[in-house]
């Protein structure tokens, strides 16, 4: 069993893709800043990469690091499993955090996993809310369960370090107010050639250019209650109008009416914008778990009894086909008033 | 080629139900289904079978209940179903769960195992990624699609921003996104098949070789402190009015927020 007292400080992982660190990365520094105040620990952020300089710590420095290690190797310019899981084992090894926080993405989710097997310790995944215990030094990972439907507060009492992944968007970032000098501590990467056991041979990005739903400040959501694949239109109008993105429920999706980087809820992103339309959404459990955390919640339904409502600040029982145009048309009339 | 596939039963959560009153989960009437990533997986394998001739094992463990999920897996086109079972085992974490199935496939032949990516009842996606670790094996997750080229493999790995494609060579492990394919349904012959001979090899801790202090509750680095039902947001008002009367609300309040 491992000595736990010999394990201090919060690492956060931070991901970077092409040298630009994740959002993710940002929000869980800002968590574990505010963890790390209650039980006086330190946050050590990890960015291993290729290239990667004072710029990338000054940004960890921003949302809350305390102290940041990098490891520069060309083996590590694109993300494979075992060249990341080794270099994060060996910082770990190394430097023994309490605890070590992962973004819950496609490249967190690969490495964290095996990492957590490899030096023996418990892994939550999808984490949506993050305490410590101060006397036991536990780690409060709470995770929902069951497609949603159930909370569940998992510790990891024996084994060091606590390891969860967190995904995107559930965690807020937040600038610190102090400005300290920045600790950037360079970490010699003892890979090879042979730890690379996968060959890339293409790389190709889908959507580069387009805005993630989770970066949005207004979703317009649809569900099935749309009705028709033609009837998105009423969605992007208001959402051009509104100045907001377009979203879905998971059954628009699987009918094909958009794609699927565009669905929220527990198979898709975790969205908390300031205002989130719901038009023809019913609410099932899996959606609202993705959406509960907008700051303002409008509903629209025909059918008075949607589980919808019950998560809505604002809820109106009627026909998106009459409500979304003449929102529409409202809104334009009421910006055109301000202009003259 | 010889493949494992790994499966899990999982209750359909799509279909639970909270008891409002009680705030607990309503679990009498949910059907158990094979887990959707994981019966891609079964539906992958046997695809690369048809192409390029395998033999598929489909490993699962679980309670004896989940011989149903086996059966179904046979039923698609597995060759050889195996339920590891036993009560050693039970409340095994992801940690517990992948070093009890990796004495398993210790115990058998193969170039590819296949996970899927993830369960629906726990959403982790951990089990593969662990497996492939305690085996030492190169690994590759959220997969599309798999061909075989000599003694490699040319994935298709899925990110949120775009895909890359990947080779790697056996042995190794991927896990699969139910995305990847339909699922076939289980063909008459071997439906018949399964209600005439005894098909399901029933494996214990005893046949993998396994110290039982390394699985089940005990060996699990993560416990459950705590269980609740989510509280629900209280909740606004809803107007059932004219769509006017409905804009009018909406407007109301986007301006009390400042949003327009």
């Amino acid at each position: 069993m491992t000595d736990i007292k010999k394990y201090k400080n919060i690492l956060v992982f931070v991901e970077q893709r092409e040298g630009k660190i994740q959002n993710v990365s940002l929000e869980l520094i800002s968590k574990a800043k505010e963890l790390s105040e209650k039980n006086k620990q330190q946050v050590y952020t990890f960015i291993p990469g290729y290239k990667i300089d004072e710029t990338h710590a000054k940004e960890c420095f921003r949302y809350g690091a305390d102290k940041c290690f990098i490891t520069n190797d060309e083996l590590l310019k694109n993300y494979t499993t075992e060249t990341y899981t080794k270099v994060v084992t060996n910082f770990i090894d190394k430097f023994k955090p309490e605890a070590v926080l992962f973004g819950a993405t496609t490249i967190g989710r690969d490495l964290a996993p095996r990492v957590s097997a490899r030096i023996h310790t418990g892994l939550t995944a999808d984490c949506t809310s993050l305490d410590i215990d101060i006397e036991s030094g536990n780690l409060l990972m709470t995770r929902p369960a069951f497609g949603g439907n159930i909370l569940a507060t998992i510790i990891c009492p024996n084994h060091r370090p606590q390891m969860s992944t967190v995904r995107p968007g559930v965690m807020t970032k937040t600038i610190v107010k102090e400005t300290k000098t920045i600790k950037i501590e360079y970490l010699n990467s003892s890979l090879t050639k042979d730890d690379v056991n996968i060959e890339i041979l293409e790389t190709v990005k889908t959507q580069s250019e387009k805005k993630n739903i989770e970066d949005a400040n207004i979703l317009i959501s649809g569900g099935r209650g749309l009705g028709k694949k033609e009837n998105i239109e009423l969605l992007n109008n208001l959402a051009i109008q509104i100045g907001g993105m377009l979203s879905g429920s998971r059954a628009i999706v699987d009918n094909g009416w958009i794609e699927s980087n565009y669905q929220v809820g527990q198979t898709g992103k975790t969205v908390r914008p300031e205002v989130y339309f719901a038009c023809g959404i019913s609410g099932a459990i899996q959606h609202i778990a993705g959406m509960e955390e907008s700051e303002l919640i409008i509903a629209i339904n025909k059918n008075p009894e949607a589980p919808i409502f019950e998560v809505s600040d604002l809820g109106i029982v009627g026909d998106l086909n009459q409500i979304l145009p003449l929102l529409t048309e409202e809104l334009k009339t009421l910006k055109l008033k301000k202009e003259a | 080629m010889k493949i494992i596939v790994c499966i899990k039963q999982v209750p359909d959560t799509t279909e639970v139900k909270i008891d409002s009153k009680t705030g607990t989960l309503i679990r009498e009437g949910i059907p158990s289904i094979i887990n959707p990533d994981d019966k891609a997986g079964i539906e992958a394998a046997i695809q690369l079978k048809e192409k390029y001739d395998a033999h598929i094992t489909v490993l699962c463990m679980g309670p004896s209940q989940a011989e149903t999920a086996l059966k179904e897996a046979y039923a698609m086109g597995a060759d050889r179903v195996i339920l590891l079972s036993d009560r050693a085992f039970a409340g095994s974490d992801t940690w517990a769960t992948s070093l009890t199935l990796s004495y398993a496939i210790k115990k058998l032949d193969y170039d590819l195992i296949i996970c899927g990516r993830q369960a629906i009842d726990g959403d982790t996606a951990q089990v593969g990624p662990q497996i492939a670790e305690h085996l030492n094996l190169p690994q590759v997750s959220y997969v599309t699609d798999i061909e075989k080229i000599d003694s490699y493999l040319k994935v298709k790995k899925i990110f949120e921003d775009g895909y890359q494609i990947i080779k790697i060579k056996s042995p190794c492990l991927i896990t699969v996104l139910k995305e990847m394919n339909n699922p076939r349904y289980m063909t008459i012959n071997k439906i018949f098949n399964i209600c005439n001979k005894q098909i399901i090899e029933n494996w214990t801790i005893n046949d993998i070789d396994m110290d039982a202090n390394l699985t089940g509750l005990k060996a699990s680095p993560t416990q459950v402190k705590k269980i609740q039902t989510k509280s629900v947001k209280a909740s606004g008002k809803v107007h059932n009015v004219e769509p006017q009367e409905g804009v009018k609300l909406i407007i109301d309040k986007l301006q009390e927020k400042f949003i327009i």
